[in-house]
């Protein structure tokens, strides 16, 4: 009975051994604002939400599209680690575990906004004494729920052999915790043949699930705008849309995340452009579907034409929102487009920034469904006044997410191999192949000229 | 079954604000800062708008049309069907109020967003009045300034219909529906406003609704407003 062999176990492991002076500088920063964002949080807390600068009729800002945008993010992992492996796609292999990890530390950011943007934090508890199935916001609380334990579950299944490795490879003089650490966390895990084909069966099963709850869950997210009666919101595409543009913002995060690993701990043997030429495609895709929905909604908007939702479309087009919804259209669609096509065909460099550019528009995106529907209500008597314009403390909040978010991306490259080892391996106990998509790697990784 | 309903003629309605003014000293709405206003975060559970089209004329032209615009107190609302712990409820044994449990609500503001009048009110800050004014809220405990963090709104001053009952019992006689009144409609300058048992067809409240003049603010969406408008004319 072979062993599980991948011949590249060490390159692997090796960011995990050490951390950097520069590391830590920069796991510091971001520790740094967060905790700036805390104490911005308090101040929120003793003065009352209205540090933050929402108003009437402007109820949620930032917080909500922060919500929206973080929980967006954590799709492409479930797209990329269960949807992939239903259909067979091979190529997913090397990034699920980046893609999942974003998941994993976006789904406590999302859930988190929503718990900020609450004015009773205190009362929280209500929501299971008095909870009450037909608002939306339970729909939210049980979907996003069972989606973060769910994808941890999924998570921390898929990592258990490679926590096993991490715990049989631990050099002589490494620290006590980080033994007691693996140890307790790979639960006794043998790398026998029984175990990684239950271990297949049960991810196999398990992504059905994950799955359907990628495609709800989300949708379940629009609802709480869609189920209003606002101009705007009240349409059955958001939910479709909504999904759209959670995988399409966290596949373009995938791909910052692919580069910034490959680049930091010099992965490019695992992670030739090849992989990274996958995600482009699957990003060309996505950027045709997003405008799809796009153009079907503002079409069925004007065509109606009612007065209502008309206020909302002009505010966009060319009214108070068109500097940012124009923005967001160049960035969501036609820049990365462009580089798609063209330059990202070679370099990651160009992707990284289609990337970077996909996810301010997305976030802007965000801002652009839910602020001006708010801002144009049905009843337009007096509720034109208060232009909702972020506070400091929400900015402050908003950037201490995404530095938390950092902070434990970061800290878990340092633990784990961010490259699943038996999925990637040559050679996998009990299965009846190894992985082969490095097998051409010699003349492919050459491609790309960054 | 009673329904309590209100009916205001905008004939009449000279758009004094008094209504605004009398809902405040009977609720004990908090007084924010101009600046605050100006961001649109006021708390007046009872507000006299001119209509959009009118606009900008209001100031010059007096024939600008105004609205006064309470709760609804929708019989069919959507701002009780989105809050996650039924603090917002419609009260049918009190004669279908649409009423807030402060102590429960936990500030997310969906039903803010849901209610398509806007007449909703979140508390940015703790409630605050200049001296003067603290000196006259309203002692009865039913409307006791709301701390920050929750919404309030327009209960059709459901403290009254309170009121009214015990005296009611305390004086061993039937409780009259002329014995609940709201402030607004108490106060009313142009006499604009009426209230009353909409279930009572010769209740006053039921003959005006029937009016050919009679209409409800976006009556379109459903919602079944308890607020009868009579239009000028
Ligand atoms: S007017 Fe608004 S707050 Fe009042 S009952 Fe109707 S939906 Fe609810
Ligand atoms: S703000 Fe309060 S009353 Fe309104 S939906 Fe939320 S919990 Fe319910």
């Amino acid at each position: 009975m072979a062993q599980l062999r991948n011949k590249y176990q060490d390159l692997l492991i090796e960011p995990t051994r050490t951390t950097t002076q520069r590391e830590k500088g920069v796991l510091l920063i971001l520790a740094a604002i967060l905790i700036w964002g805390i104490f911005a949080y308090i101040h929120q807390l003793r003065n009352g939400l209205g540090v933050s600068g929402m108003n009437r009729p402007v109820y949620w800002g930032l917080y909500i599209v922060n919500f929206v945008f973080f929980i967006g993010l954590a799709h492409s992992g479930t797209f990329i680690s269960a949807i992939l492996r239903l259909v067979g796609a091979e190529w997913r292999v090397p990034l699920a575990r980046a893609a999942e990890a974003i998941t994993i530390f976006a789904l406590p950011f999302g859930a988190g906004s929503i718990l900020i943007d609450m004015g009773r934090i205190d009362r929280i508890g209500n929501t299971i004494l008095y909870g009450r199935f037909m608002s939306p916001i339970l729909w939210d609380i049980t979907a996003v729920t069972l989606y973060m334990f769910s994808s941890i579950i999924f998570f921390y299944l898929s990592l258990l052999p490679d926590i096993a490795i991490m715990r049989d490879t631990l050099p002589e003089n490494a620290p006590r915790w980080r033994r007691v650490f693996y140890t307790r966390l790979a639960l006794g895990w043998q790398h026998s043949p029984e175990k990684y084909r239950r271990l297949e069966k049960v991810l196999g099963s398990m992504a059905i699930f994950m799955s359907m709850l990628v495609i709800t869950v989300h949708t379940v997210v629009s609802f709480i705008f869609s189920m209003m009666l606002q101009p705007g919101w009240h349409t059955a595409i958001l939910g479709p849309f909504f999904l759209v543009g959670a995988v399409y913002s966290g596949s373009a995060a995938t791909i910052m995340l692919m580069a910034a690993l490959r680049w930091k701990f010099k992965l490019e043997q695992v992670l030739p452009f090849k992989y990274f030429n996958y995600m482009r495609k699957l990003l060309i895709a996505l950027a045709l579907a997003w405008s799809y929905f796009m153009g079907v909604e503002f079409l069925t908007a004007i065509y109606g034409n009612e007065p209502e939702e008309m206020s909302v479309v002009f505010s966009k087009l060319y009214g108070d929102f068109s500097l940012i919804f124009w923005t967001m259209v160049l960035a969501c669609f036609f820049i990365p487009l462009a580089i798609l096509l063209t330059k990202g065909k070679k370099s990651v460099a160009w992707l990284v920034g289609a990337a970077v550019i996909i996810n301010i528009g997305m976030w802007l995106e965000r801002y652009i469904v839910i602020v001006p529907s708010e801002a144009f209500p049905r009843i337009g008597y007096e509720l034109n006044q208060g232009f909702y314009f972020p506070s400091f403390v929400e900015i402050s909040i908003t950037a201490a997410c995404f530095a938390g978010m950092a902070l434990l991306y970061m800290i878990f490259t340092k633990l784990f191999p961010m490259i699943p080892i038996w999925e990637t391996a040559q050679h996998v106990p009990g299965l009846p192949h190894g992985f082969t998509g490095y097998d051409d790697d010699e003349n492919l990784s050459l491609v790309g000229d960054d | 079954m009673t329904r309590w309903g209100m009916v205001i003629d905008l004939d009449k309605c000279v758009a004094c604000q008094g209504c605004t003014v009398a809902c405040r000293m009977e609720n004990n709405t908090p007084i924010v800062s101009p600046e605050q206003s100006e961001m649109g975060r006021s708390i007046l559970w009872n507000e006299v708008f001119p209509i959009e089209e009118h606009a900008e004329f209001a100031a010059e032209d007096t024939n600008a049309t105004f609205i006064p615009r309470p709760c609804m107190h929708c019989d069919n609302p959507p701002c009780i069907k989105v809050c996650p712990v039924e603090a917002t409820f419609k009260s049918d044994e009190t004669g279908g109020q649409v009423l807030q449990r402060y102590d429960r609500c936990i500030g997310c503001r969906f039903c803010t967003l849901a209610c398509p009048y806007g007449v909703r009110y979140f508390n940015w800050h703790e409630p605050q009045w200049s001296p003067e004014i603290a000196l006259h809220l309203n002692p009865n405990s039913e409307v006791e300034p709301r701390p920050k963090g929750i919404v309030e709104k327009c209960t059709f001053c459901i403290q009254r219909l309170h009121e009214a009952l015990e005296l009611a019992e305390e004086e061993g006689r039937n409780f009259r529906p002329e014995d609940y009144q709201p402030a607004c409609v108490q106060t009313c300058t142009g006499k604009a406003r009426f209230f009353g048992d909409l279930d009572n067809p010769d209740s006053t409240v039921s003959q005006l609704a029937g009016s050919r003049r009679a209409f409800r603010l976006l009556e379109e969406l459903g919602t079944n407003p308890k607020v009868i408008y009579l239009k000028e004319g």
